[in-house]
């Protein structure tokens, strides 16, 4: 007990409480003057923007690839299913590096995608498109479980009753799945805001365009900016102590619906 | 946060441990090498991004120089990236017994930050303490297809044009002031300027941290039209990449680049290596050296290698930072702090 | 699990939905790599690998993964212990606490230790009177990848012991057990498989971090560039054969974490997926 709260204030506690400090010092008018500049505000909007856009297509087909795993069988099903994992393993500028040469102009997809007029790399279409890579196992982690201890008797049977597939997901599958699917959907949204390795070689990293809130941090220590460094940082670090109280308090929600 | 004392308590326990595991770590990270006499120096040069392949020839030929006149054996370590960042990394303590960066300002940083330099550094090596002088150059896909002469071709519609952010990029402040110039000489006027530059920076589809991400994502990504690029980052590039893929433009005006050095006197003491960083310095201002550099594309200051390279680089007219723009305290403040020109035009550019 | 007959066309759209949004988004820049570092043939891929820089950064990276995970490992079972086994105040909050590297931007992890270590920062000064460096050399390459790792073995664990609950621990200690015994012998067998998976990902994570180490690394070749940062340097120099080579070795690293975390499911058996991940 001792040992885990000295260890935890040592490496994560006391570090984190030097930015709030340091923040402290600022006073309220310069860190919102710094921390709400306006490229500080449109770096946010990119962070939040393409992670939200991330988290919302890996919801989408990451329940879809669970269903299938949990549901069918076919053939290298194992392979597949490890393969979930890769964005879990793969260091985050190896995945930047590789998704830049595919998705450039001059890329393996980029090269079909830019005569039809579609710029992947180096705008926010890009940066959504590494982050999916980054949260797609959160989702699909989430939901499985949940999806395995569903049982396919009641789908048989509201089936035979004459329901559609579809009010079969919408009011059977989806209600049970939904607390693990929020769970997922806030981890990667908290992971997507955050990430930097994967996002800063494919971004393009044009202010108020395709500028996100970490690369800001790094371009204004670059200026000797520490007030700007840590506004920004303060703010970050609050949003994602609050998303994720929110991943505890639904977890914490949909273990009592399943106890329920 | 109130600590009660139990918490206090952990914090204290904390705190010792962390020094612990501090010195445990030092000491795990500070091997000397295996054959290591006991005198062999080691310093530290901090550069910016490109210089690399520069340093990796004349670092060699320093060592054995060093070797020959004083029988020590020399390891020179080498960091890059972008000028900003190195200069900052450096403030935070970065152990750099000599800095080698792209312009003057981010020196003055160092010695206003930390009392590793005294103010006067700049007086203390030949030329500005400039060892190499470069310019800026457009670097354009071969035939020029969009036609790009000048800097007025690059605020065309239709012209994407690649630099580096001049926030964190010590070559993109040099770009930007080019530009400044050419425009002010142009249209007569300071306002004019600013709005022929804020076209030019709508132009821009990417805007790289460092001045070796921007030259990578026009010439390997195939993104943009020009590149304003140092020369001599220009020259490599085509070396690199092929000179038959691109050709360099050079405009009617441009400036003229000092990238300064200097030892860290703080640092180099502590280190007790004050004598080797000035050698190594001043080595840069050899015949030897001279031709190296001229060899790299930087333009020389050496006679000689003037001479020989004459050929390389053409005549161009060129504004300096001092002439022109007062100094590099007075155009950091004025373009490229917070609040400044280049944060207008972009908060312009948005509406 | 049975597929019934009417849903076949469904369930084929649907495997195909799934397996090519994996193609695209998981396995296309897993093959890219690796097509990429092999572009120029098999000479210039292992004479990049070779390079002494190259060597350099393996070794540190190696470095930093034997001394973060081991850390990380001891915290991550005491966490555990403490949070599964006894009841106390604030144990939601200890959890969130725990959690929060993980959903802390990793630039702003090398942040707080430059801000406390740097020489602008709390005890940089101090720290070089008495000629520690801490910033800019391995030292707080480890503290870095410690603290963006420091989630992983104690997530990991925390639900599995709390599953087990500690009637076992009870039942040993009231026959006489030490405290220490109890752990060895009870707790240890019971949480083996789930400590081992919770360390490959730890380990995974440790030796490719980027964006934490970055901050902090001071790029120099030879001495504080891990392997993550060589790519990038590699990439900066137009060296993009070298650069797509020793992220081959990663992207190999993590092909290998992923089988051996395959067959430490399959020994886990399918109850315990990783809910927490």
């Amino acid at each position: 007990m001792g040992l885990t709260l000295a260890w935890l204030s040592l490496i994560v506690l006391i570090p984190l409480s030097t930015v709030f400090i340091r923040a402290a010092g600022l006073g309220v008018s310069e860190f919102i003057e710094v921390g709400f500049s306006s490229r500080a505000i449109a770096a946010y909007k990119v962070s939040f923007g393409t992670a939200l856009a991330a988290a919302l297509v890996n919801a989408v087909f990451g329940m879809v690839v669970a269903w299938v795993f949990v549901r069918y069988e076919f053939p290298g099903k194992r392979i597949f299913d490890a393969l979930i994992d890769l964005p879990f393993a793969l260091p985050t500028a190896v995945a930047g590096i590789a998704l830049t040469a595919i998705y450039a102009g001059n890329g393996w997809v980029g090269q079909f995608l830019e005569p039809l007029g579609i710029k992947v790399a180096y705008n926010p279409i890009g940066i959504t498109i590494a982050l999916i890579f980054i949260g797609l196992p959160f989702i699909v982690r989430s939901v499985e479980p949940v999806l395995a201890d569903l049982s396919a008797e009641v789908e048989e049977a509201a089936l035979s009753l004459g329901a559609t597939p579809v009010q079969v997901f919408v009011r059977i599958i989806l209600p049970s799945i939904l607390p693990a699917l929020l769970t997922g959907f806030a981890l990667a949204l908290a992971r997507g805001v955050g990430e930097y390795g994967s996002v800063i070689f494919i971004a393009g990293n044009m202010p108020f365009k395709s500028e996100i809130a970490p690369l800001l941090i790094v371009t204004q220590l670059e200026q000797y900016s520490y007030a700007g460094a840590t506004a920004i940082a303060v703010v970050m670090l609050l949003i994602s102590f609050a998303m994720l109280l929110f991943i505890n308090l639904a977890q914490a929600w949909s273990r009592r619906r399943v106890d329920a | 946060m109130i600590m009660p004392g139990r918490w206090r308590n952990l914090a204290v326990g904390a705190i010792i441990s962390a020094s612990a595991l501090a010195i445990s770590a030092c000491s795990q990270g500070s091997d000397t090498p295996e054959d290591g006499k006991e005198a062999a120096a080691e310093i530290l040069n901090v550069s910016y991004d490109p210089t690399r392949e520069l340093y990796e020839e004349i670092n060699p030929k320093f060592v054995a120089h060093w070797k020959q006149q004083t029988g020590q054996d020399l390891r020179i370590n080498m960091s890059h990236g972008g000028a900003g960042k190195q200069a900052r990394a450096v403030i935070d303590g970065l152990d750099a017994d000599v800095v080698t960066l792209a312009l003057a300002y981010d020196i003055d940083e160092i010695a206003a930050k930390t009392n590793a330099l005294s103010e006067g550094w700049q007086k203390r090596l030949p030329k500005n303490s400039a060892p190499y002088t470069s310019t800026i150059v457009f670097l354009v896909r071969d035939g020029n297809p969009k036609g790009v002469k000048d800097w007025d071709d690059l605020v065309r519609p239709g012209v994407a044009v690649i630099t580096p952010n001049p926030k964190t990029s010590g070559g993109a402040r040099w770009n930007f002031l080019a530009a400044w110039a050419y425009a002010r000489k142009k249209f007569g006027s300071e306002a004019a300027a600013e709005d022929f530059v804020g076209k030019l920076y709508a132009n821009v589809p990417v805007l790289d941290s460092g001045a070796r991400g921007a030259t990578t994502t026009f010439a390997e990504r195939g993104i943009g039209d020009v590149l304003l690029a140092w020369e001599n980052e220009a020259f490599l590039a085509r070396k690199e990449l092929g000179e038959d893929k691109f050709e360099i433009v050079v405009p009617s005006i441009s400036i003229l680049a000092e990238p300064p050095v200097t030892v860290l006197d703080g640092n180099a003491k502590r280190h007790d290596t004050e004598a080797v960083s000035e050698a190594y310095l001043k080595y840069l201002y050899t015949a030897e050296a001279q031709d190296i550099i001229g060899k790299n594309f930087y333009r020389p200051t050496g006679e000689a290698a003037k001479k020989k390279y004459a050929s390389t680089f053409p005549a161009v007219n060129l504004v300096t930072v001092d002439g022109d723009f007062g100094g590099w305290q007075a155009a950091q403040k004025r373009f490229f702090n917070d609040g400044g020109v280049f944060d207008r035009i972009f908060a312009e550019a948005k509406k | 699990m049975t597929i019934r007959s009417t849903h076949t066309t469904a369930s084929i759209g649907l495997t195909v939905v799934a397996l090519a949004f994996l193609g695209i988004f998981v396995a296309l820049p897993l093959v890219t790599v690796f097509v990429e570092a092999l572009s120029k043939g098999i000479a210039p891929y292992f004479s990049a690998l070779v390079d002494p820089d190259a060597v350099s950064a393996i070794k540190l990276t190696l470095t930093v993964a034997a001394i973060a995970v081991p850390l990380n490992i001891v915290f991550g079972i005491a966490a555990a212990w403490a949070i599964a086994k006894f009841d106390f105040p604030g144990k939601s909050i200890l959890i969130t606490f725990i959690d929060l590297p993980f959903s802390v931007s990793p630039v702003v992890a090398g942040l707080v230790y430059m801000l406390l270590f740097g020489m602008q920062g709390w005890f940089g000064p101090w720290l070089r009177e008495h000629d520690f460096q801490i910033i800019f050399a391995v030292p707080g390459i480890v503290l870095a990848t410690v603290f963006v790792t420091f989630p992983f073995v104690a997530r990991e664990l925390i639900p599995l012991m709390q599953e087990q609950g500690r009637d076992d621990e009870e039942a040993a200690l009231s026959l006489g057990a030490s405290g220490f015994q109890t752990f060895l012998r009870v707790t240890l067998p019971n949480i083996r498989w789930g400590l081992l998976y919770g360390v490959l990902l730890c380990n995974a994570r440790a030796m490719g971090e980027f964006g934490a180490v970055s901050v902090v690394s001071g790029h120099l070749r030879g001495l504080t560039n891990t392997m993550p940062l060589h790519v990038e340097i590699l990439y900066n120099e137009y060296n993009f054969v070298a650069a797509f080579a020793v992220a081959s070795l990663l992207a190999l690293l993590a092909l290998v974490t992923l089988v051996l975390k395959s067959i430490l499911e399959w020994r886990l058996g399918y109850a315990h997926r990783s809910a927490g991940h």
